[in-house]
């Protein structure tokens, strides 16, 4: 008996093995585990939208809105002296036309500013003053034609020009997607995993059977965070290597971000699903659920742009807390005790969330 | 556990489930004996699944007690759960997952059992261990829910229509399949609504309608009780010539005349008596025959008897 064991164990084969020898491939826990595997990777579209759209994303946003050089602003001028003086400046692109095509360039927003000789050797500047181009172009113009004219600066000023990964847009995005995929891949898993499973009546098929139920939930959580480290390492991987997009924090602490979000998700997943029968009602309710917070939490631009008054429903909302500290750590490099409010926000959700779901769900 | 023939592997008493307004179970008595296999035989919507899921401990019942292997639901599920296999009806098992795999799975959750090949081997799936479930028929698929029920060496199979929608030669497969495990001298609780289901398996049976147990017995003795055991069917009369049915009440031996779609069924107790009695009686009012048959009733005919419906109608 002994004998045969020692040898099957040693052929390592799926078939005819003693039940003691692979106890712990046979452990229940790791049975499950292997199913939520299994799924998915036999679903190429699951991996797609999980590892292959959040890079696809931040390489197309990250090439659209790359920082260029210093740009060049376009104005139009009516005179040649006027154009003269101007070219004096190197930021501003001079083109001399007549009155009528400078008027139609910058109502068409070709130029942002034209200047023209008002009365008694005056110069009037038109362009609209809600254009941060129009504004920028008007004070460079206006620089340029006093000092043609002998203005001396009164104090003498120099530049020094910081153009430093981590506050381009690249930066600023990485860590939104990063949260956002965090969000998504933890809620839809979950959600239509379980949905599915009952939908199909599986779910009621598994509590028949002596399974210890925590061990469903669990293989989920499992499975969940190992996926994880290949989610979390493929974005920040590819904006390290291909945008050098700095991760400045200790990747312990992003490691906790990362888990913690993740296992909060997951609790908001388990509670949209504790009750759904069909994948529509499921789906229509993590929409719902979601699409507040790709708009307000700030994955594609800063939550401050709502107004004031949004600002501490926003702040509350997990997905901010999330990619908040998610920044404070890639970017400005703050450890879990700085991150302390959003950490806070976060792990409120997640106790919250599963207490609720653990009330709510439903095998059947 | 050796259990003595004539002890009860199921004893359910007074069991009454209702689902807002509709009672599925309404006071229903039942015992299974130990090494029987016993059949719920109804229409859909008799309450037969809703018997049987508050029997498998995943339904609890509105009043009433139900003892399980001389155990309660309330007190020792755990231990239950691994004495128990259980198919329910229509469950689709992960189509993601391979025959293997599934078997395993299930095989994991019991301490105790056959390996997960050999219950593959058993029910004639080990061409298709490593297919994907999506990828079976539907009667491998309902093998495949066999094994998943047979995996812990279950003292009580319970089996909530097994054979339903599948083809005759894939029924016949499983029907084998749950001979075998009869053999083994275990308990089968068996829902069906098809009734040689039911003759070919169930040593006894339990017909259901509208939540209550209208009959009970064997197969044999269920027919015998109708007192009639033999049924004479045929089409006879045109529109010129009608026939005279409430005529056909007094030949001899005839127990009950009903007209069903255009043909007539005689129950009578002794075909040859009663064949020649209705040829002469049809010559008598001058009707054509056009069509004759006789076969030996059926728990379908008792259920009609019993219930005036067939075990089909909604």
């Amino acid at each position: 008996m002994s004998d045969n064991t020692i040898s099957d164990v040693r052929a390592g084969v799926a078939e005819k093995k003693s039940p003691r020898a692979n106890s712990l491939a046979d452990h229940p826990l790791v049975q499950l585990t292997l199913v939520r595997f299994r799924e998915f990777i036999r679903e190429p579209e699951a991996l797609f939208w999980v590892f292959v759209f959040p890079v696809l994303l931040a390489a197309g946003l990250g090439i659209a809105f790359r920082n260029r050089p210093a740009e060049v602003l376009r104005i139009a001028v009516v005179t040649p002296e006027l154009a003269q003086s101007l070219r004096q400046e190197k930021l501003l692109d001079v083109q001399q036309v007549d009155t009528e095509a400078a008027q139609e360039a910058l109502r068409t927003g070709k130029v942002a500013l034209l200047a023209a000789p008002g009365s008694s050797g005056s110069v009037e500047y038109r362009y609209d003053d809600t254009n941060p181009e129009g504004r920028a172009a008007r004070l460079l113009a206006d620089r340029a034609i006093q000092r043609a004219a002998g203005r001396v600066d009164p104090v003498s000023t120099s530049d020094q020009l910081m153009r430093e990964a981590g506050s381009r847009y690249i930066d600023f995005l990485i860590p939104g997607l990063l949260g956002m995929n965090l969000m998504g891949s933890a809620i839809w898993s979950m959600g239509f995993a379980i949905v599915d499973a009952r939908r199909k009546k599986l779910l009621k098929r598994l509590v028949a059977s002596p399974m210890p139920r925590p061990y469903y939930l669990l293989s989920f959580l499992l499975s969940r965070i190992l996926l994880l480290v290949v989610e979390v390492g493929v974005l920040v991987g590819f904006g390290a290597l291909l945008f050098h997009v700095p991760v400045r924090g200790s990747l312990v602490d992003l490691a906790v971000v990362c888990l913690l979000a993740s296992l909060s998700f997951s609790a908001l997943g388990l509670l949209l699903a504790s009750r759904a029968r069909t994948i529509e009602a499921a789906s229509g309710l993590m929409n719902v659920v979601m699409m507040p917070m790709w708009i307000a939490s700030g994955v594609f631009f800063s939550s401050q742009k709502f107004p004031d008054m949004m600002q501490p429903f926003i702040k509350a909302l997990p997905l901010t807390a999330v990619i908040d500290a998610l920044r404070a750590n890639m970017l400005q490099g703050s450890n879990l005790a700085q991150m302390a409010p959003q950490v806070g926000i976060i792990v409120f959700w997640l106790v919250i969330c599963f207490a609720l779901a653990l009330k709510l769900f439903r095998w059947r | 556990m050796p259990e003595i023939a004539s002890q009860s592997a199921l004893r359910v008493r007074q069991l009454r489930k209702a689902y807002k307004d509709v009672v599925a179970v309404d006071g229903l008595d039942l015992e299974v004996l130990a090494g029987e296999c016993f059949g719920l035989l109804g229409p859909n919507g008799a309450g037969k699944t809703t018997t049987v899921e508050i029997c498998e401990g995943l339904t609890p019942p509105d009043s009433g007690e139900v003892e399980v292997l001389g155990r309660r639901w309330s007190l020792d599920a755990a231990q239950l759960r691994q004495r128990l296999g259980i198919q329910l009806q229509d469950t689709q098992l992960s189509e993601k997952l391979t025959v293997q795999e599934t078997v395993r799975l299930f095989r994991s959750f019991f301490r105790q059992g056959a390996e997960a090949s050999d219950i593959i081997a058993r029910v004639q799936l080990e061409e298709k261990k490593n297919s994907r479930v999506g990828d079976l028929s539907g009667g491998q698929k309902q093998r495949l829910a066999l094994a998943c029920a047979l995996v812990g060496d279950p003292d009580f199979l319970f089996l909530d229509e097994p054979t339903t929608g599948l083809d005759p030669q894939a029924r016949r497969q499983l029907w084998e399949l749950i001979e075998e495990f009869k053999q083994s001298g275990r308990t089968i609780l068996l829902t069906t609504h098809y009734m040689d289901e039911a003759e070919r398996l169930c040593d006894r049976v339990a017909i259901m309608d509208h939540g209550k147990v209208i009959a009970l017995g064997t197969p044999r003795e269920l027919i015998a009780s109708t007192c009639a055991e033999q049924m004479v069917e045929f089409t006879a009369g045109s529109v010129s010539h009608a026939l005279d049915v409430p005529a056909l009440r007094r030949i001899a031996g005839v127990r009950e005349v009903r007209t069903e779609n255009g043909a007539v069924l005689l129950q009578v107790a002794e075909l040859h008596t009663s064949v020649p009695a209705l040829l002469a009686e049809l010559t008598r009012q001058n009707v054509p025959l056009t069509e004759l048959r006789t076969h030996s009733a059926t728990l379908e005919d008792v259920f009609v008897t019993l219930t005036g419906r067939h075990l089909r109608d909604e």
